[in-house]
């Protein structure tokens, strides 16, 4: 038989507001699956178009896949969600580029033919599931030092990264931290995150119904200062604080992915082609580095070189990961490309999920900035993985779309 | 001149804690949301009284005062400018289940009654009067207050999920009384208003489901429930914003319409309850005058209704008789320890004609065991099968049961002419011939077949299960078993230990029967049980007025409101042949009291089917059947009123010696078996309280069967 790989396109992502994990969190007595299920719902309900009998997988991201992030999650949630028993579903984990890996997973099936029409998301309440609930690692890795002690906790791979990179100061994180946060409060008040947003009602046995509508962590009004006088949790006078991470979030998002060719057919809007994309292994106590390998080689694939790439949505579990990133390629710390409706640092990051909050916003700049071609959302990833995924802008005057290119 | 008694003094002189000392409190809890589209913010209310689904939200007095004082803060808010709008939605699966009626029997004094009256509608007059737009999000079970609070909103969303909405106040006794009955005829007209207050109420209290309620118009909004409240909240900001218009059907404002939208409704009425209970008429007043009426003027009658009717004995007959159905039904008295019981995993029925073919669908349907059907022919066998299978298919293509379910329901039952299979059943009841000779012939081959622990049930409707059980080898496993007729629709399940029986037995029977999803009743090994003896010496009085000169038509007319139909009506239906042979069964035992009437003998003789006909759809006396009754001599013609005196009469004295002689266990057990098994009445409590309040218990049998207070009020 013949085989023609076809392009895989980015419909559209919605996302819940995200919220800081914990009792007094607004998701604090709410469910993961709820949070998900909400945001497919939504994709579907923008998409009248779509037959819900096209959808021919969800593939939802967890890390800790317990209870309400459990039982086939992207399964359950495809049913509780409406679609019909003929839509199949599974669940993933690769802990942060969870949604990401169920991106790339679905987009593998649409490019080789498989199927047409996918869902891919990603929840992570760690409030309900905090991080590492119910692990339980093998001795081995203690007893043949297969991997340093401290890649098992994020912060301490963070602090790593400081030593590797002594360049890297904790004033340029702080810095690159206070960035984030007046990226997002000036995306806010321009009104380019809201439209991503699905309002989720949450409900409190003690306070009563309330609605979620926009994200919990951010705070617009930090200052260096403010920064400067926080605690470095992961070592004593580190580097790291919480100011200059990414909180504990719960949140979830979803996206919708066709064929190019189903997506026109359908009337589905096209808002990113996928160019290629990468997963890539690191030392797991270096963590944060994994984007640059994995950045290399989705580049290297695609063709391209840094310098081809007009947009960067970076996840910023850290500051020191994405500044490192950053001067690895030479590009300025604060150079607009680059998060430019702020990051994790600011609106949070609900592990799993975060991957396709990285693309929903990539969607959203393409569409602003049309002369702008290629477009990388990447993020380091635990036990010392990256990943990244290059999209092309189809608002760019040279794209050229599938259908065409084949006549 | 006496003094006028203002309202606020006899409220605020009204002690509700001490009425409803244990009242579980539904809060009102309020938190502010931001309305998408700059629509500004709602405060939105979660009614929840803390527990889950299991214990609905209702309002109590301390819950009412508490959403008093919500409405107060909320009209400060409001006024001030803070909030632009105010959302009212339930906790998950329960919007609200209307007033807390658990209070009332404590509720000695009218004025009582008129302040709980009064404190709802103040409290939903504070909400409707709150100076910015106000919605219910229906999101779950809404019945009674819950559905008036809803009403009392501007606007309401409903959840396509919700389960139950409901006005079941005429079901109970009272009047949808905190605004129903003006709000909703003022919403969707008399004739839909009237669906729910008199219609679905008196229809054994039918619900709508979410879309129903939406189509009726109770509803201006329908969402799904995955994002009801986003969604509903989406909508009401843009309600807010004018985005969206809100149209309703015009309602006709003509009398004509409103009277006619009455008179249909009481006919209704007076087909279901003989205008012996005050409930609904009191309702259609209500509704009748919310055509003209200001909304003081009728929140006003609506007191005067509730309170009328909060201290009539017709509610406390229908709270109680609820309280049996509820509660009683579900954990019968007598029962022994469960734990007792030993597990069906099939089920073997002797006899294959019409009660045995019912009884194996519903062992088949409930119990999801094999059934094995015997008879004595091949022929009977295989019609028996045939009828589960055609009631099987039947349900398949009404969608009830799907492909997979009806191949493997169809595949359970089974029939033989022998009892061979009967070997590995661990219940085997016996549906045959009713009398004595067979029954014990049909368990001794029984006993032939099966382990020594199986139980061997008797379905039968009079025979002593005791001497049944004499001449087995184990009559220990024998157990009287009774079901009443249809056996898919009745409720009640009679059991009846012989002097035999042991507790495993006894236990394996009640726990059988509470799968079966029956309402099962104790009752002593006696002739007829309770309910057949009931009606027995209820037609057999009937019976004897009629053969000494009273018209049929006149005995009809006493007993409206009192069974579910007349008794001449009833007795076709039962079949005067059944009827006769339960009457000859009963004057064998009870020679002095029992009375088989001359009337039906010749009925019977003549095979007429019933005393009426039904040419047209409308009953009429046969006048062929009329022409066979006794003529005496010396006709002692009776009035409507002393007819029901006599024959109460009769039940009350027998209703004391099935007490006495412990047929029964309490009142409760007769009232619950007459309400289940004969469709008595609610507002009469089935029986007994019906006795009590004529008098007729204190006169014929010398004391009150209930403790006044208890299903009446109190002095």
């Amino acid at each position: 038989m013949t085989r023609t790989l076809r392009e895989v396109v980015f419909v559209e992502g919605v996302r819940t507001p995200y919220g800081k994990a914990g009792d007094k969190g607004i998701y604090a007595q709410t469910r993961a699956d709820d949070l998900v299920i909400r945001c497919i719902r939504e994709l579907l309900e923008r998409h009248p178009e779509l037959p819900k009998d096209k959808v021919e997988e969800v593939a939802i991201a967890a890390t800790t896949q317990i209870g309400d992030q459990g039982l086939t999650l992207g399964r359950v949630a495809a049913l509780l969600s409406g679609l019909p028993n003929t839509t199949p579903g599974y669940s993933i984990d690769r802990m942060c580029a969870g949604a990401m890996t169920a991106v790339t997973a679905v987009a593998g099936s649409i490019a080789m033919g498989a199927i047409d029409v996918a869902i891919a998301g990603g929840v992570e309440h760690m409030g309900r599931h905090p991080m590492g609930e119910g692990v339980d690692p093998n001795p081995r890795i203690i007893a043949e030092k297969i991997v340093d002690p401290s890649a098992l906790v994020m912060g301490q791979t963070a602090e790593n990264l400081h030593d590797r990179f002594p360049q890297l100061t904790k004033a340029r994180c702080d810095a690159f931290a206070l960035g984030s946060q007046g990226k997002l409060a000036a995306a806010y008040a321009a009104g380019k995150i809201q439209p991503d947003l699905v309002s989720v009602a949450t409900r409190h046995k003690e306070l009563g119904y309330g609605l979620a509508t926009v994200d919990e962590p951010p705070r617009p009004s930090t200052t260096m200062a403010d920064l400067e006088a926080l605690k470095t949790p992961f070592r004593v006078r580190g580097n790291v604080t919480a100011g200059n991470s990414a909180g504990l979030n719960d949140g979830a998002t979803a996206c919708l992915l066709a064929s190019e060719d189903a997506a026109v057919a359908m009337g589905m809007p096209v808002r990113m082609r996928l160019a290629s994309f990468a997963f890539v292994g690191v030392e797991p106590e270096v963590m944060g580095i994994g984007p640059v390998p994995a950045t290399e080689k989705a580049l290297a694939k695609a063709g391209l070189t840094i310098e081809d790439i007009g947009l960067f949505e970076l996840n910023e579990a850290f500051a020191v990961q994405v500044v490192a990133f950053l001067d690895h390629f030479g590009i300025a710390d604060d150079d607009p490309r680059v998060n430019e409706y702020g990051g994790a640092i600011a609106i949070g990051h609900p592990l799993a999920s975060s991957g396709v909050r990285l693309m929903t916003q990539l969607a959203r700049q393409f569409e602003e900035h049309p002369e702008v071609r290629y477009g990388l959302t990447a993020m380091c990833i635990g036990i010392g993985m990256g990943g990244a995924v290059i999209w092309e802008n189809p608002h760019h005057a040279d794209y050229v779309a599938s259908a065409s290119k084949e006549a | 001149m006496s003094e006028t008694t203002t309202a606020a003094p006899v409220a605020a002189a009204v002690d509700f804690a001490a009425l409803f000392p244990e009242e579980v409190v539904t809060k009102a809890l309020v938190r502010d949301v931001t309305m998408p589209g700059q629509a500004g913010t709602m405060a939105l209310v979660t009614l929840d009284n803390g527990f889950d689904h299991t214990k609905p939200n209702t309002f109590g007095p301390a819950s009412i005062a508490g959403l008093q004082a919500c409405f107060d803060g909320l009209r400060a808010r409001a006024e001030a400018g803070e909030i632009q709008a105010v959302g009212l939605t339930g906790k998950p699966f329960i919007f609200a289940v209307g007033a807390d009626l658990s209070g009332v029997p404590k509720v000695t004094q009218r004025e009582q009654a008129l302040a709980i009256a009064r404190a709802g509608h103040a409290a939903y007059a504070t909400l409707m009067d709150l100076p910015v737009p106000t919605f219910a999000f229906i999101n779950g079970a809404a019945m009674g207050g819950g559905v008036e609070i809803a009403l009392a909103c501007d606007y309401r969303t409903i959840s396509a999920g919700v389960p139950a909405v409901a006005l079941p106040e005429c079901f109970l006794g009272l009047v949808p009384g905190w605004g129903g009955c003006y709000l909703l005829p003022n919403l969707v007209g008399p004739a839909k208003a009237l669906t729910m207050i008199v219609e679905n109420a008196l229809n054994t209290n039918r619900m709508l489901k979410g879309p129903a309620a939406f189509e009726l118009g109770v509803a201006d909004a329908m969402f799904a429930p995955a994002e009801f409240l986003e969604a509903s909240i989406d909508w009401a900001a843009k309600v807010v914003s004018g985005a969206v218009t809100v149209t309703r059907p015009e309602i006709p404002r003509d009398e004509a319409t409103w009277t006619g939208a009455i008179a249909a409704s009481t006919m209704l009425a007076d087909l279901k309850t003989g205008k012996q209970s005050p409930a609904p008429y009191r309702a259609m007043k209500l509704v009748a005058a919310a055509r003209t009426a200001t909304r003081d003027e009728a929140f006003a009658a609506e007191d005067e209704a509730l309170a009328d009717l909060l201290m009539g004995d017709e509610l406390r007959a229908g709270l109680y008789a609820f309280d049996l159905v509820q509660k009683r039904a579900k954990r019968p008295a007598g029962a022994p320890d469960r734990s007792l019981a030993r597990p069906v995993t099939k089920v073997g029925i002797v006899g294959a004609g019409l009660m045995a073919s019912q009884l194996a669908l519903l062992f088949i349907q409930r119990l999801e065991v094999p059934v094995v059907l015997t008879d004595l022919d091949q022929e009977r066998v295989d019609k028996g099968v045939g009828y589960v299978h055609a009631q099987l298919d039947g349900l398949a293509k009404k969608g009830r049961l799907n492909p997979d379910k009806l191949n493997r329901f169809k595949a359970l039952v089974s029939g033989s002419t022998s009892k061979a299979g009967f070997a590995d059943a661990e219940f085997v009841i016996e549906a045959v011939f009713e009398e004595m000779g067979v029954k014990k012939q049909v368990f001794a081959e029984c006993e032939a077949v099966v382990s020594d622990t199986c139980v061997l049930a008797t379905n039968t409707s009079s025979l002593s299960i005791s001497q049944m059980a004499a001449d087995l080898a184990h009559p220990e496993r024998v157990v009287g078993f009774h079901f009443f007729n249809p056996v898919a629709v009745m409720p009640l399940l009679e059991i009846i230990p012989g002097s035999t029986t042991d507790p495993a037995t006894l236990a394996t029977a009640f726990a059988v029967g509470a799968k079966l999803k029956k309402t099962c009743i104790l009752v002593k090994d006696s002739p007829s049980f309770i309910v057949n003896r009931l009606l027995g010496r209820f037609m057999g009085e009937v019976g004897r007025v009629a053969d000494a000169g009273t018209p049929v038509e006149v005995i009809d007319q006493a007993f409206m409101g009192f069974a579910p139909m007349p008794p001449f009506v009833l007795l076709g239906l039962v079949g005067p042949a059944i009827a006769l042979h339960n009457g000859e069964t009963l004057i064998k035992a009870f020679p002095d009291r029992f009375y088989v009437s001359e009337g039906l003998k010749a009925i019977v003789e003549a095979k007429k089917p019933g005393f009426y006909t039904f040419a047209g759809g409308k009953p009429a006396l046969d006048p062929e059947v009329l022409a066979l009754l006794p003529q005496p001599e010396n006709p002692v013609v009776l009035t409507a009123p002393e007819v029901r005196e006599r024959v109460l009469g009769a039940l009350a004295q027998e209703a004391r010696m099935m007490l006495d002689e412990g047929v029964a266990q309490a009142p409760m057990d007769i009232d619950l078996a007459m309400i289940t098994g004969a469709g008595f009445q609610f507002w009469n409590g089935g029986l007994t309280p019906l006795l009590d309040r004529s008098g007729v218990a204190e006169q014929v049998a010398g004391a009150r069967f209930l403790p006044a207070g208890a299903a009446s009020v109190p002095a």
